[in-house]
């Protein structure tokens, strides 16, 4: 039987589908258009003055090593938020699967953390790890473990991380709970009955099942660390210190908005923006075919 | 038949708004928060009750960076504010930007207002002030770097409390005493390019950069890695690894850490003073002092340099709304309000016959230290190295000066590597501005 929903009229589909496709213009062509078209040109921060410059903002980013070193940081950043997070909330989800009594509390309590903002996941963590006042430093100096994010790198981008993370948890969590439910109980049973124990099933059976959900919960996540986690940052370390969190996205809104630098920001979003396109291509190329709608 | 109504309707409610605020509106676009703001809403409601022709309208539009660029997107839509106070680190900005502002000595000229910039302390006017003379903007708000002392620690530790150190050698003496006298943070700094880079050149009359500190020319360059800046940020490095100096991020985030009484030494603005006197009081015992400066360098200590804003006016507006502007700054230069406005806020009284006046009050004396920063700004007559800077865009100049600076505090840097880089780093920043403003 034929699925898809065919028009007779010529224009019919077309008039239905305007409204999405001004949306799609106004709100990501167009901008995108403009920051390519920035991103050739030199101005003063008001607009008086415009000189057309060819690939000068590109030579200029591309010949400093700090931006490279913002290159590091985001791939570092975004393997830790990615890993940690797709690793931790495997495993939650694996619990919350097997508790019968309750399990209505335990999922909405690990569902909670998404509804909140970025920011204030960022001022949340910020406040409890502050270096002279937060409750966990005073903890640690207990432990005596010098802790002051203000200055050192590592425990910076730590912070950032656990936020970023225990953010981004229940939102795979979500999926692999999905996941982990769809799995035929006959299979699981069946491996039961051969003698299969609790890990073997999951490592045989359970995981490779959920391959399609982690592959796709992969591609978000890294895309959720490359760009979303502005408000974490923006909230705590800004970048800082000397720019041990300074992500790509943050060194865009930073020169651009604070630098009032539009052609050097135009020029890194247009960088960042066929990063992304990479990422989708990767997503759509190879994780389509594997996942079983 | 009802469409016509709607119109008529509309049309007159337009003509009686009209005729209701026959006033010209002057916008006034501002980063005061707090109580500051409202130190300054005191400030416009006085200037609206006083004359029936103008009425300024204070727009509080969050931090200076970024009532800045709230400015610059509106100006570019073509509605900004007729007045926009921005902090100094924007002035080069805003200087470079022609046909986007108008000079203030020419509002105030063009309104035949009286306007005398030599009323203005030299560190102040010099700041704001072009090359040929001309004042480019009104100064409003400004603070300068003073060194702050928790006097009951000092005792604790065995130093006279009513003598802070002068020098930094006698600094490094007192902070190992206090160490010793079990104190967990010794020494705190806000701002420390502005303190430590900024205002450490200025007081040891060394330029910062070439071209009178940028005032010369948008072709300068910095000159922040001399032999005198490294061994100044060598020893904070040593001090940081020693655990006497406590770093406390970029801004003012170190004062909260003073006036709670956890360090006992404080190098940051007069306008924290408000504060201080607030949350120490019934605490502990502090005081104002010079910052401190090295003994063995010929001519220190010179005069410190400004921080804080002044106000902007950008074009586009009618004549009628300049007149307005030029009434409005008049109203400020009265001593009266500069008084009012230093004593409420803890900003420096910016006119000389202000600080007169506010002595003459007893001000000082009910206050004890609230006049030091007038004092170190007029130290020395101010030299080609401490009349201030200009600097194309700074605020990401300084950033970097920061960045680096944290890289030694951390132990990764050496000072002399880190403060070459940010002279390589600052340079390219203004070769991009210098390029972007031809």
């Amino acid at each position: 039987m034929e699925k898809r929903v065919v028009f007779r009229s010529a224009w019919l589909p077309y008039l239905l589908l305007a409204p999405q496709i001004a949306v799609t213009i106004v709100f990501f062509f167009w901008p995108a258009a403009q920051a390519v078209w920035y991103s050739f040109l030199l101005q003063d921060a008001f607009g008086s003055s415009t000189q057309f410059v060819w690939f000068e903002n590109y030579q200029s980013l591309l010949t400093d090593s700090h931006y490279y070193d913002a290159f590091k940081v985001t791939a570092l950043f975004s393997v830790l938020v990615a890993g940690l997070g797709i690793l931790l909330s495997l495993v939650l989800a694996v619990m919350a699967d097997r508790v019968v009594r309750g399990a209505l509390a335990y999922k909405t309590l690990l569902i909670w953390p998404y509804a909140v903002a970025a920011a204030v996941a960022g001022v949340l963590w910020g406040f409890m790890f502050a270096p002279s006042i937060g409750i966990v430093t005073y903890v640690l100096k207990g432990m005596g473990i010098d802790w002051d994010w203000l200055i050192k790198g590592d425990q910076a981008m730590l912070l950032v991380v656990m936020a970023a993370v225990w953010k981004q948890i229940s939102y795979n969590f979500l999926f692999f709970l999905a996941g982990l439910q769809s799995v035929p109980r006959s299979l699981i049973e069946a491996a039961a009955i051969d003698g299969a124990g609790p890990a073997r099933r999951f490592r045989d059976i359970v995981f490779p099942l959920l391959s399609p959900t982690t592959f796709f919960l992969l591609v978000v996540n890294i895309v959720y660390a490359f760009f979303d986690t502005f408000g974490i940052i923006d909230a705590t370390t800004q970048g800082g210190p000397a720019g041990a969190t300074q992500l790509l996205v943050y060194k865009v809104y930073y020169d651009g908005v604070k630098a009032a630098d539009l052609g050097g920001s135009s020029a890194q979003s247009v960088i960042l923006m066929f990063i992304v396109i990479a990422l989708t291509v990767i997503q759509f190329r190879f994780v389509e075919k594997k996942v079983n709608y | 038949m009802h469409r016509k109504l709607l119109v008529s309707a509309l049309l007159g409610a337009s003509l009686f708004s009209a005729g209701a605020q026959a006033q010209t509106e002057i916008v006034w676009w501002h980063s005061m928060g707090g109580a500051l703001g409202e130190a300054l809403n005191g400030l416009t409601n006085q200037f609206n009750a006083s004359q029936k022709e103008f009425k300024v309208v204070p727009v509080f539009k969050g931090t200076y960076p970024e009532s800045m660029t709230a400015a610059i997107a509106a100006f570019r839509a073509g509605n900004a504010p007729h007045i926009l106070q921005v902090f100094e680190v924007g002035t080069a900005t805003m200087m470079a930007a022609k046909g986007a502002v108008i000079p203030v000595a020419k509002v105030m000229t063009d309104a035949k207002e009286v306007f005398e910039p030599k009323a203005y302390l030299p560190a102040v006017a010099g700041y704001y002030t072009d090359t040929k003379g001309n004042m480019l903007s009104f100064p409003f708000n400004s603070s300068t770097v003073v060194f702050y002392v928790n006097k009951d620690a000092f005792k604790k530790a065995g130093l006279d409390p009513n003598k802070a150190p002068k020098t930094w050698k006698e600094f490094g003496a007192a902070a190992e005493k206090l160490k010793a006298s079990g104190q967990q943070c010794v020494y705190t700094s806000g701002w420390p390019s502005w303190m430590h880079i900024e205002n450490f050149s200025a007081w040891h009359n060394v330029p910062i950069g070439t071209k009178q500190n940028g005032m010369a020319g948008l072709d300068t360059e910095f000159k922040v890695n001399s032999p005198l800046h490294v061994r100044h940020l060598t020893m904070l490095g040593e001090m940081a690894k020693k655990g006497l100096f406590t770093y406390s991020g970029r801004t003012n985030q170190a004062e909260a850490r003073f006036s709670s009484g956890e360090c006992a030494m404080l190098t940051s603005s007069t306008g924290a003073q408000a504060n201080i006197r607030r949350l120490a009081a019934g605490k502990f015992e502090w005081s104002v002092n010079f910052i401190p400066y090295h003994d063995d360098v010929k001519g220190a200590p010179q005069n410190s340099i400004i921080g804080g804003a002044s106000l902007w006016v950008l074009s586009g507006k009618k004549a009628q709304d300049y007149r307005g502007v030029a009434k409005f700054f008049a109203f400020l230069s009265k001593p009266a309000i500069q008084m009012q406005w230093h004593t409420t806020t803890g900003y420096v009284p910016i006119t000389m016959q202000a600080y007169e006046v506010t002595r003459a009050s007893g001000f000082y004396d009910k206050n004890p230290g609230a006049d030091v920063a007038v004092k170190q700004l007029t130290n020395k007559p101010a030299t080609e190295n401490s009349k201030g800077l200009r600097f194309g865009n700074f605020v990401q100049g300084r950033e970097v000066i920061e960045e680096e600076m944290e890289a030694v505090f951390a132990g990764k840097k050496d000072a002399k590597t880190a403060l070459d880089d940010a002279t390589r780093r600052g340079n390219d920043i203004l070769r991009k501005f210098q390029a972007a403003n031809k």
